[in-house]
Formats: structure tokens, C-alpha cells, sequence
């Protein structure tokens, strides 16, 4: 035991240099765990963030989380007593950056969340002031799956999604809205990313008649309720969350998942963009640094709110810098003053307008809803 | 909820409950002969699956290199072994089975194009690149515990899970895959549709219960396995090798793990960790069966899949808690009518 | 340097370490601290008590969701309304809950043998996982957040240094607390599990309390480490009670050294570190991102139980100054003794007994009497049947027909801890011992029942009067089998012959009026089997009835007073010992006939 302790102080003494100079980023992401479909591009964004804002070299400093709340704790707290970090970023899912909060509060450390749910920054109060996000929320995300429906003519709706804490956040918003655009739930149904087979589940469905299918999973795993729908001659539509926007779904759903609707951030189809939509230059920029590294084919959203908050950075550092050095207390005050002033930055997956109530700041332009066509992300005009 | 869902309901759970009764089956092989709980059993499962995937999209599956990196690792002490014992006419049957077989199949993958071969034979080639790590496992992790208390083989299964779980991921990557069904037909029975790849499933695993059985009944090698089974001791004393028994049970439970895992690709997206949940459903089936009783194992395994059908229609987001608290009853079931005496361990 | 020393050492490194190490590195080590918290009842229960779990976690959960639900909750039910708000009554309302389910689950599932535990708790820890992620209640898989502050005499401690000290006080605590645990009447009863459960229940231990008592400690040392969990981390999600974790705390006992108090801190230490460092340059190494630490942690397992069973402690302490064993010969006040009947007055009188197993009738029609101050011998063949007597009479096995009478009192239908009360106290004809503990210690057990003192008082140490008259009995019995010398050596390192005669002590011990052995003489040399002779016939002067069985027919017939001969099951002689040797019966079973 002793020499365990031993051996903690030396390694502690050891890691006491940190360079006080440089912007240091602690990033803590979920790049593996089941989370990690989200982590992995996140994580490869980070390496493509600029090495220098404002003259002042950047840091980074990346940390996998697992998807395990602990560790994301473990995580912050590292970097912040170790590494003197100037802004955290991450995690990739919201019970990680939820469990953040009080860490970074106490530390008064800004932190911008790559995870979705609103619960991240809202209600305002005095620990979510030091905390921001960029990917949109849920709800905005629910809005538009609702409202989308109701001008499809849809009425009934049943609702299938993970056993965990995406499929549940997606429950309690999608409710929420349902009723204001006059929809019915007429089933609410979950199962584990696991499972092999959701017969069950989808015969309850069908039992209940919906006019459309939402479901709320992210990744492969997602394909599987559809997949055993359209086996079962499921007729009616099919929607699901913007967690699939990745390749592999298209790889595994294959011709199952033809013609599915989902909202998504506008970086998925920025091709198809209008000229006139400012995101569409960004969303081309990061696509072709993302490309020119990983390869054709290898974009996906969740890398996108990586480059987001890379974004935030670079466009806060240079007013904190006026104020403060980095690794001081000031520097993190001021940085955070920065991030609450952004203002009309376009960045991949929206237009940004904080303020002190909305720690988000998107709007409309935020979302598109897009279509699974010939195994191809559409936009849906 | 009406007889037609019921009966589809049914067809579901008897269709799980079938790759379960497999798996409960080889869960009870493995716990009689060797008393090794062996929870790995559905990564061969996920082994299985994902290596006949990489074939069908013309990738080298990573269970090559396991199979290779095993075969050396046990070559390399059963050699040692070998040597210093002076018992060097064991030599070239070591080296046959863990250098040359493994690189005969990396000859196969490399040289030939297996993602062109026909289904079957794809099946074949990761059946034959899967299972004999059954075996090479067996000797590297549980043989040199055979003596162990089955607390510390259960213990050394679960690390055996994880380090199996941990080159899974590494071996297939985080995301899932799923193969072509053996069949595209469906068939019309009254009110429900059955469809090929479910009948494929229900009767390979009959089919493969069937040729266990005799396989027990017939051969003098399912003999030895019953034998080790009823008694190590006293079938050490009629000539039967327990290391072989141990091997020849892991074997087959490889085998019918890796057979599950091609079995139920085509049905649903497999992952490297999928084998887990799936083995641990296996194994309430053969705790039903008091790990000794394979019919009754086989029986609480179908159960389990019918729960598991139901429990998804009737309340899905509490499934799991559902299928794995079956557990308790069972268990009061079994602490009332097990007569307590304790066994000398 | 004296180990006390090394303690001492040891626990001003604690104090000082949060001073001088970063904020990360004060958050490792409280994580190793809660996870030293629950891999020291894995200790307890697995490695001495030789049961085992891999569902801890799910009472870590127990304990961090109860607090996290009564500390944040707005509006609680009713009938909970005056529990809520402090964190203090979570503890203990969380400590209640994991008692009463810890209670429900042994109670299922340790009276199976041993593989149906670990098995329960894998799909218990899976159940209450998902169980915790589906109730609302309990904020679902999100999580709740905004757990309070623990507070400690007014001090709010909100900074992981001054919860640190919390964290190793109660860590601290609890090793002393196993530690006086193990070191008593009761902990000798847990540890005797680890010997067979039949030898502990002929010492009257009740092995299925036992069973429920560790099991329970190791439930509140994880309750008690959930509790601490949510107060530092002030957030609670169903991830860390996970089925994963749960097999993750299992290692942390076994590589530390399942079957040490500090392995578990050790194993703790080292499982935390490990892992922090294999994250950090797993991925970079693999060239791809994953838990590929599992890897590592799988293949070190099998390679620690194949090579050290025993964990990294019994290493680390090999390098250590040995503490200098405790070599005073205990004294105390002697025991209450039991009044011996009077000699020649019947004590077990064995009619008509019948025993089948299946088809098989092992003992049939069998009838024998022993009385106080004799010496009975049963012989026979092997497989006669006498060890199915001996079986009979001592309450492991109950007879079909017939009944046995001890002391008056029929004791057919009663266990073997219910008849070790009345006065009966056996050897074993394969010796059962516990090899790693003292020649002391091993008698002590046999003198379960001449103490009371509970798990409550041992834990608090309230019990060393009694101790010290138990383990003083301890002495005199080993000294009086004539094994003073070897009584602070492990009983593992006697020879066979040394072993049998300690159980004779250990039987001794219990303070009986009759005694049954099994083979006492086997493996004695002629040395020894004379003063085993003699210290036979002095118990039988100061009135003790003895039964024996045994193969030495120059050992019986110059011992016993009185013989019945087994063959096939059934009494085919019996009388004096010149008698029966001279029957010709006898000697066609002995010698396969007489031309």
C-alpha cells in the first residue's frame, strides 16, 4: 500500500508542469461505452481544431470517458487540478454532462457540452452559467419530428426507444409537443441495445394501428424496430432521431430503412443546402477537412458539434485574451463572459445567438428534416 | 392482445428460446465435464456472427489472429512441456494443430476470396476459424486450474469473458453487422406468417440436439464425456484423459456457440457484446435445469424465450428485470427441493 | 520496523497524502477508497468465507439511490415525508434497505451450494440495474442530480480533500472492524466455512447464519460506500452499479488477496491505477479507441489464479517484517463444564437403525449402545457401513427407520449442531481443518458453543473477556493432547498423524460427554498411538463414553471395553473384545473364511 502512495505523490509531483502559457482544452468524450458511435467522431474532430486562436497555442488534451459518469467526473476533475485547464469540452452524453456540472461550477471552469439534452443549461442559475452546448436540443429536435407529422396527416403515433437515457429523454420531449400539434401516442415502447429481437415490441405497435413509428436510438442499433417492422408489413411512417445520422445505419438498415424521416442538423445534407444558407460554407469547410483526414464517406453530425465548440473557442478566445492571461481565474471568467456574447456564429449544425438565459442560442436554422433515399441522406423540402 | 399475436409472439420466443436451449445445452456439457460455469459461451456467439460477417463484405475477420496467436501461445507451452518431460513424440501433433491448422485457414482466408464463396461454405470456414479456439482456450486459461474450486474457474470464466469481449471490440469494432437470411421464403400457417430463416433456426438446433444425442448415446467419445461427467476420478481410472474431455467438451460448446451466432445473424445486428446477454439467458435456462439435467435445461431455456417474448409486448422497458428475476423462483424452487447435504470439495 | 509500525506508517501517509498530491489525485484516491470499501466485504465474503459475488455493485446502487432519492426529493410520499432532507437519515434508511434485500437474497440463495450464488447475483446485479434506469421516481436512466453536501459537525464538505478524510476514516473503520471480526468466536465460525460446512456444523456453528451474517457485512460495507459515492460525486445515474462494475470489484479482492483484510485496499489501489493508466495508452498503443483495458484485466485474472492464487498481500508481506506471532499461551478463567452422567449409565443407545440410499440399504437393523466411561469400538471391512453409523448418530445424515437415543432424547430428525449441543463431539476419518490458521485457533472452534458473544460485540471488540476464557480453554485441551508445542503453527504444517490428534482437541473442546472418532490412529506413529491409548483411557476414568472406529485391531483390542463388528450393514457380532475375536463370523469377514 505504501508504495502505491509512493508512487501517487511522485507521479503527482511529476505532473505539476503544465504549461501556463498555452489555452488548455480538456476534453472529456465518450469514445467508447455505447456512446461511442457519438465519441469517435467527435474525437477526430478535436485533432483538426486549430493548434493557435489569438497568437496563443492551443492545448488539447483528450480524455475517453467510456460513457461512464464516473470517469467523466474522474475526467474533469484531472484536468482541471493536473492540467490547469482553461474551458472544458465535452461530454458526449447528457448524464456525463450532468454529473459535470458541479465540478465545473466549483472550479468555475467554462464547459461546453456536446450532449443534447436542454437539462445541460437550462434552467439558467448559478452553476449552469458556467456551462454551454452546442448540439441542438432534443426538444427543438421533437418540434420538428411533431410538427413534420402533422403535415404528413399523421394522428396516432407509438413511440419505441432505448432502454436508457437517450431513449427516455426522447420520450418526455417528444410528449410534450405531441398534443400541440394534435398527436396521439398510442404506444410507448422500449428495448436494450442488445436485444436480438423486438417482435414484442412491434407487435404491440402494430396492435395499436399507429399512423407513424418514431424511434428513438442511436446508431446500428436503431435499425433493428424498423427492420422487424418492416418485416412484420408495416405500412405506415417511418421517423427516426437524429442519432442515426451516421453510415452504419445506412450500411445495416439497408433497404429496410428506406424512406425514413429524421431531423438532423444541416451539416448531414449541407450539399443540398441553398447557396444562400450561410451554414452550408461552413458545414462544406469542416466536411472537406474531416474527409481529407478519415476518408470519403466518413462524416457524421456528432463530429460536427466537436467542430462547434471548436468554433465557440476560437470565436471567444481573442476577447478573453484582452482580459486576462490563460490559466488564470480571470481568463476563465472572461472566457465565459465571451462564450455568453457570442453572437450570429455560424457554425455546422446552426447559427449561434447566446445570451444569459440560453446558453445554446439556435434557432430555426438549426434543423432540417431530411429522408432516407436510395440509401442516401436527403433533404426534405 | 389476440391469437394471432400470441402465436407470433410464440414463434419469437420459440425461435430465441431455441439459439438459448442450444447454448443451455452446451453450458451443461461444459459445467458436468470440467465444472467450469462457462459464462465466454456467448462470445463464441458474437465470434461466430461477426466472422462470417466479415467474410460477406471481404474483410479478414480478427478471430484469424486470434486463432493464430492462441495456436502459438499453446504450442509454445505444450512444447516446453513436451521437451523437459521427454515425451518429444507429442511434438508433431501439437505443432499440426495449433501452427500448421491455423495457418491452413490464414492460407484459405488470404489466397482464396472467401467473400465470393457460397453461403455455406463461408459458414464452414468461420466455424472452422471460431471453434477450435474452444479447445486452445481451455488449455491456456482453465487446464491449469482443473483441480479448482468451481468458485475459481467461475471466476476465471468471467476474466476469460471479458478479455474475450475486450478483442471482440477490438477484432469487429463498436458497431454491429448482420448477414443475409439462409432463406427468403415464408411460409402461410393460418393466421400467421412463418418465415424460412425461423424454421432454418428451430431446425438446426433440433437437428443439432438430435446429433448431440447420438453423439452421447453412440460414440465412444460421447461416452468418455458422460463418463467424466458422471465421475472425474473414476473415469481417469478407466484410461479417459480429463484434459481431452475438457477439450472435447470445449469443443463443442464452441461449436454450438459459433453455430448460434450464424444462426441468428441473419435475424438480428449483432455486436461484439452481444453474446453476453444471450449466454446469460442461456445459462437462467440451464440454472432452471439445475446445470445437470439437460432436457429440463433445454425446457427452462424455451421458457426463458417465451418470457422474454411476452414480457417485450406486455412490458418492454422492464424486461430484462423481468427475465432475469425468473431466476429467484427458480432458485427458491430448487433451495426447497435440493436436499442439503454438502458436497467435499 | 514493526508492522504496527508499518500501520502507523501507513495511516500518516493517509493523513498527509491530500496535502501534498493534486486535486485528481485526491479524487483517485477517494475512489479507492470507496472501491477498497466494498472489495473489503468481497474479502469477507469470498475469500473467507468462500462464497462469492459479483452483484456488489448493485448495493453500492442500493445505498447512493436511497440517499440520492430522500436528500433531493421535493415532495416525498407521505409515510417517507419526515425521513427526507438529510443525508444522515439516507444513510441510514439506505443501510435498512440493503439489509432487508441482502437478508431476502441469502436467505434464496446461500443455502444452495456454492456456484448458485455467484450466478444469483449476476442476474440480480443485470435486474436491478435496469430496474434502477426504469423508475421515475428515481430519475430514470438520467440520473438525479443535486444531491447535498454532506456536512460533518457544521463542516460542509464540498471539496473531495475534506472528503478524503471521511472516505479513509470510514475505510479505516472498517478494516479494524473485519479485522476484530475475524479475530473472534464468530470469525472463527466464518472462518471455518471455508473447511466444510459439515465439520462446522458438528462444532455447532450454524453455517447458514454464518453465511447470511457475512453476506449481509459485505452488503453495508457497499451500501456504506454507495452512500459516500452520492454525497461526493452528488450525482447518480445507473452506470456505476452496473453487472461490469460488480465483476469489477470481484478482481480488485482477488488481485489484492482475496483472503486478506488489506488485499482489498491493495487489489483497489492497484485495479483504479491500472486502469486509469491502461485508458490513457491502451488506445494510443492499439491504435484504436475502446475499453480495451478488460483485455489487460482478463488475461492478468487468469494469469493471478493460475500463478498466485492467493493475490498480491501474501507477496507484499513476504518483503515485510514479519509480526512476531503471539506465542503467549492464553489464559482466562475457566469455562462452566458440563456435569458428566455418572459412569456405566447409557448415553447413546443406536435400535434398529436402518439407513437406504435409493435401492442401497447401508446400514440395516442396527443397534448398539455406548455408556458413560467405556469404550466402544465398531469395526468391520470397508464399506460396512460404519462411517453411515457414525453418520446417523452425529445428525449429517438422518436414519430411515430406527431411532437414536442420546443421553435419553431421541435424536433422530435433528441436525448435527442441534446433538452437538447435547453434549456429542466428533473427529473426521479424512481430517477437516483450516490449514492457514492456528493449531489454536483450529481447537477454539470446537468451543463455538461455550461462548454467546455475538457479531455485534465482536466487531467492537466487546468480547475479548470471553475470548481470552475461550482460547485459554483452546490451550488447555491442545496441551492436554500433547500438542503444546506445535500450538501457534498453522495446523496445515502437522504431520497427518499431529492433525488427527488435533482434532480430538478441537472434539475435546466442545466440552462432550461422548465422543465419536473416526480412525484416530490412522497414520499415528506407535509412539503416539500409546499416548492417544493413554489419553483415551484417562477420558473414559473421568466418565466420558467414547465410540471409535477404527482399522488398528492391536490399537482396538487393547483399548476397547466393548466391540461390535459391521458386515454388509449389519451387526454380525458383538461383546467383549477377546470374544469377538474369537467369533467365527468375525473372522470370515476379516479373513474370508476359516478352513
Amino acid at each position: 500500500m505504501k508504495l502505491t502512495k509512493l508512487a501517487v505523490a511522485v507521479a503527482a509531483a511529476c505532473a505539476t508542469f503544465a504549461a501556463y502559457a498555452d489555452i488548455t482544452v480538456g476534453v472529456t468524450l465518450s469514445a467508447t461505452g455505447p456512446a461511442a458511435s457519438l465519441g469517435i467522431p467527435e474525437k477526430n474532430t478535436i485533432a483538426l481544431l486549430p493548434t493557435s486562436i489569438g497568437g496563443q497555442k492551443m492545448n488539447y488534451i483528450v480524455l475517453d470517458d467510456a460513457s461512464d459518469t464516473t470517469t467523466a467526473v474522474k475526467n474533469v476533475r484531472k484536468m482541471i487540478s493536473e492540467n490547469k485547464v482553461d474551458v472544458i469540452v465535452g461530454s458526449t452524453i447528457t448524464p456525463n454532462s450532468l454529473a459535470m456540472i458541479d465540478v465545473v461550477a466549483e472550479a468555475e471552469t467554462p464547459m461546453i457540452s456536446m450532449a443534447a439534452s436542454a437539462r445541460i443549461v437550462d434552467p439558467a442559475n448559478p452553476k449552469t452559467k458556467w456551462v454551454f452546448k452546442t448540439p441542438q436540443n432534443d426538444q427543438q429536435m421533437a418540434i420538428a419530428i411533431a410538427a413534420h407529422m402533422a403535415g404528413k396527416g399523421v394522428k396516432t403515433v407509438a413511440f419505441i426507444g432505448f432502454n436508457d437515457a437517450y431513449g427516455e429523454g426522447w420520450y418526455q420531449e417528444f410528449i410534450k409537443y405531441a398534443d400541440t400539434y394534435k398527436l396521439k401516442l398510442v404506444a410507448n415502447e422500449r428495448y436494450s441495445r442488445a436485444d436480438t429481437s423486438v417482435t414484442g415490441q412491434v407487435l404491440k405497435i402494430m396492435s395499436t394501428k399507429p399512423d407513424a413509428v418514431l424511434i428513438a436510438g442511436s446508431g446500428t442499433p436503431a435499425a433493428l424496430p424498423q427492420v422487424t417492422l418492416k418485416e412484420r408489413g408495416y405500412t405506415g411512417k417511418y421517423y427516426q432521431t437524429h442519432g442515426i445520422a451516421n453510415n452504419d445505419f445506412l450500411r445495416v438498415g439497408g433497404k429496410n430503412v428506406e424512406g425514413t424521416f429524421l431531423p438532423a442538423g444541416p451539416i448531414l445534407v449541407a450539399a443540398q443546402l441553398p447557396d444562400s444558407n450561410p451554414i452550408k460554407k461552413t458545414s462544406l469547410t469542416y466536411i472537406a477537412k474531416y474527409e481529407a483526414a478519415h476518408g470519403k464517406g466518413s462524416i457524421s453530425t456528432f463530429g460536427g458539434h466537436a467542430w462547434d465548440a471548436g468554433l465557440l473557442l476560437q470565436n471567444a478566445v481573442p476577447a478573453a485574451l484582452k482580459k486576462a492571461q490563460p490559466g488564470s481565474k480571470e481568463f476563465r471568467a472572461a472566457l465565459r463572459d465571451a462564450l455568453e456574447a457570442t453572437k450570429n456564429l455560424v457554425g455546422v449544425h446552426g447559427v449561434f445567438n447566446m445570451s444569459p438565459n440560453d446558453h445554446l442560442g439556435f434557432d430555426q436554422r438549426a434543423r432540417v428534416m431530411v429522408r432516407i433515399e436510395k440509401g442516401a441522406w436527403k433533404l426534405d423540402q | 392482445m389476440d391469437l394471432q399475436i400470441a402465436l407470433l409472439l410464440g414463434q419469437d420466443g420459440i425461435t430465441n428460446g431455441a439459439i438459448y436451449a442450444l447454448l443451455s445445452l452446451a453450458l451443461v456439457l461444459v459445467f458436468a465435464v470440467t465444472r467450469v460455469i462457462f459464462i465466454p459461451q456467448g462470445e463464441f456467439v458474437a465470434f461466430g456472427a461477426l466472422t462470417l460477417a466479415s467474410f460477406q463484405v471481404g474483410k479478414t475477420p480478427g478471430t484469424l489472429w486470434l486463432l493464430i496467436g492462441a495456436g502459438l501461445l499453446v504450442a509454445l507451452i505444450d512444447m516446453t512441456i513436451a521437451l523437459r518431460s521427454g515425451t518429444a513424440r507429442k511434438i508433431p501433433r501439437i505443432v499440426g494443430w495449433n501452427l500448421v491448422y491455423p495457418a491452413a485457414a490464414a492460407a484459405a482466408v488470404f489466397l482464396l476470396k472467401p467473400s465470393e464463396f457460397p453461403l455455406l461454405a463461408q459458414i464452414v470456414l468461420s466455424l472452422a476459424l471460431v471453434v477450435p479456439l474452444g479447445p486452445m482456450l481451455y488449455r491456456l486459461a482453465f487446464q491449469p486450474l482443473a483441480e479448482a474450486s468451481v468458485l475459481v474457474l467461475l471466476i476465471v470464466s468471467v476474466a476469460v469473458h471479458l478479455a474475450l469481449v475486450g478483442l471482440g471490440l477490438l477484432f469487429f469494432g463498436a458497431e454491429g453487422s448482420r448477414t443475409p437470411a439462409f432463406s427468403n421464403a415464408s411460409f402461410d400457417w393460418g393466421v400467421v406468417t412463418i418465415t424460412g430463416q425461423t424454421l432454418w433456426v428451430v431446425g438446426a438446433s433440433l437437428l443439432l440436439i438430435v446429433v448431440l444425442a447420438v453423439f452421447f448415446e453412440r460414440t465412444i467419445y460421447g461416452k468418455a464425456l458422460r463418463a467424466t461427467a458422471m465421475n472425474r476420478t473414476g473415469a481417469r481410472l478407466m484410461g479417459i484423459s480429463t484434459l481431452m474431455a475438457g477439450k472435447l467438451s470445449f469443443l463443442l460448446a464452441a461449436l454450438i456457440g459459433a453455430f448460434s451466432g450464424v444462426l441468428i445473424a441473419p435475424i438480428t445486428t449483432v455486436y461484439y457484446d452481444t453474446g453476453f446477454l444471450i449466454g446469460l439467458k442461456g445459462f437462467v435456462g440451464a440454472i432452471v435445469g439445475g446445470l445437470a439435467s439437460y432436457p429440463i435445461a433445454a425446457a427452462g431455456a424455451l421458457l426463458v424465450g417465451l418470457l422474454e417474448s411476452f414480457s417485450s409486448f406486455w412490458a418492454s422497458a422492464f424486461k430484462e428485470v423481468i427475465v432475469f428475476t425468473l431466476i429467484i423462483p427458480v432458485l427458491v424452487w430448487r433451495s426447497l427441493t435440493t436436499h442439503h447435504v454438502e458436497e467435499d470439495e | 520496523m514493526s508492522p504496527r509500525l508499518l500501520l502507523a506508517g501507513f495511516i500518516g501517509l493517509l493523513l498527509i497524502a491530500p496535502l501534498a498530491v493534486s486535486e485528481f489525485h485526491v479524487t483517485l484516491l477517494n475512489y479507492i477508497g470507496l472501491y477498497a470499501l466494498v472489495a473489503l466485504g468481497l474479502v469477507l465474503l469470498t475469500g473467507v468465507g468462500g462464497l462469492t459475488s459479483f452483484g456488489q455493485a448493485a448495493f453500492v446502487g442500493l445505498g447512493a439511490y436511497t440517499t440520492a432519492y430522500l436528500s433531493t426529493a421535493e415532495s416525498l410520499p407521505g409515510w417517507l415525508a419526515p425521513l427526507g432532507g438529510s443525508p444522515w437519515i439516507g444513510l441510514v434508511v439506505g443501510l435498512v434497505v440493503t439489509a432487508l434485500v441482502a437478508f431476502v437474497l441469502g436467505l434464496l440463495t446461500l443455502r444452495l451450494s456454492g456456484h448458485y450464488l455467484p450466478l444469483g447475483t449476476i442476474a440480480w446485479g443485470i435486474s436491478l440495474y435496469f430496474l434502477f434506469g426504469n423508475l421515475e421516481f428515481l430519475g430514470g436512466h438520467t440520473g438525479m442530480s443535486g444531491i447535498p453536501v454532506l456536512s460533518l459537525f457544521g463542516l460542509e464538505l464540498r471539496d473531495g480533500r475534506k472528503f478524503y478524510y471521511v472516505i479513509w476514516a470510514v475505510v479505516l473503520g472498517a478494516v479494524w472492524l473485519t479485522q476484530n471480526l475475524l479475530d473472534s468466536r464468530e470469525g472463527r465460525a466464518i472462518r471455518a466455512l471455508k473447511g466444510g460446512v459439515v465439520m462446522a456444523e458438528a462444532m455447532g456453528v450454524d453455517t447458514a447464519r454464518s453465511k447470511v451474517v457475512i453476506f449481509l457485512i459485505a452488503a453495508l460495507f457497499a451500501c456504506i460506500s454507495g452512500w459516500l459515492y452520492a454525497h461526493l460525486q452528488r450525482f447518480v445515474n445507473p452506470t456505476p452499479f452496473g453487472l461490469g462494475i460488480g465483476i469489477e470489484y470481484l478482481f480488485m479482492a482477488v488481485v489484492g488477496g482475496a483472503a486478506h483484510v488489506w488485499g482489498a485496499l491493495i487489489g483497489a489501489g492497484v485495479i483504479t491505477i491500472l486502469k486509469q493508466w491502461l485508458q490513457d495508452w491502451l488506445p494510443a498503443l492499439l491504435g484504436a479507441s475502446g475499453n480495451f483495458e478488460v483485455i489487460v484485466f482478463g488475461v492478468m485474472m487468469i494469469f493471478v489464479l493460475q500463478r498466485a492464487r492467493d493475490g498480491i498481500w501474501p507477496i507484499l508481506t513476504r518483503f515485510m517484517p514479519q509480526r512476531e506471532a503471539k506465542r503467549r499461551v492464553p489464559d482466562g478463567e475457566a469455562l462452566p463444564k458440563k456435569q458428566l452422567p455418572e459412569s456405566g449409565q447409557a448415553l447413546l443407545e443406536v435400535r434398529n437403525v436402518v439407513k437406504r440410499f435409493g435401492g442401497l440399504v447401508a446400514n440395516n437393523n442396527m443397534s448398539l449402545t455406548v455408556r458413560a466411561g467405556e469404550v466402544m469400538a465398531l469395526i468391520g471391512p470397508n464399506g460396512a457401513g460404519k462411517s453411515t453409523m457414525f453418520n446417523c448418530v452425529s445428525g449429517v445424515d438422518s436414519a430411515s427407520e430406527g431411532e437414536v437415543l442420546f443421553r435419553g432424547t431421541a435424536v433422530t430428525g435433528l441436525n448435527s449442531r442441534q446433538i452437538a449441543k447435547l453434549g456429542m463431539s466428533r473427529t473426521f476419518q479424512h481430517v477437516r481443518l483450516l490449514p492457514t490458521m492456528t493449531v489454536l485457533e483450529n481447537v477454539a472452534i470446537g468451543g463455538h458453543l461455550r461462548g454467546s458473544k455475538g457479531v455485534l460485540p465482536a466487531l467492537l471488540h466487546l468480547d475479548r473477556a470471553e475470548e481470552a476464557r475461550l482460547l485459554a480453554e483452546a490451550a488447555r485441551q491442545v496441551e492436554r493432547v500433547g500438542l503444546k508445542d506445535s500450538m501457534f503453527e498453522p495446523a496445515g504444517s502437522l504431520a497427518l498423524g499431529q492433525q488427527r490428534t488435533m482434532e480430538i482437541a478441537r472434539a475435546l473442546c466442545a466440552d462432550p460427554c461422548l465422543l465419536l472418532l473416526d480412525e484416530p490412529a490412522a497414520g499415528l506413529r506407535y509412539l503416539e498411538k500409546q499416548s492417544l491409548a493413554e489419553l483415551l483411557r484417562k477420558l473414559r476414568g473421568e466418565g466420558m463414553g467414547i465410540l471409535l472406529v477404527e482399522h488398528d485391531m492391536d490399537f482396538v483390542m487393547g483399548l476397547a471395553d466393548r466391540v461390535v463388528v459391521m458386515e454388509f450393514g449389519e451387526k454380525i457380532a458383538e461383546g467383549l473384545p477377546d470374544e469377538v475375536q474369537r467369533n467365527p463370523a468375525v473372522l470370515e469377514a476379516y479373513l474370508g473364511g476359516v478352513d
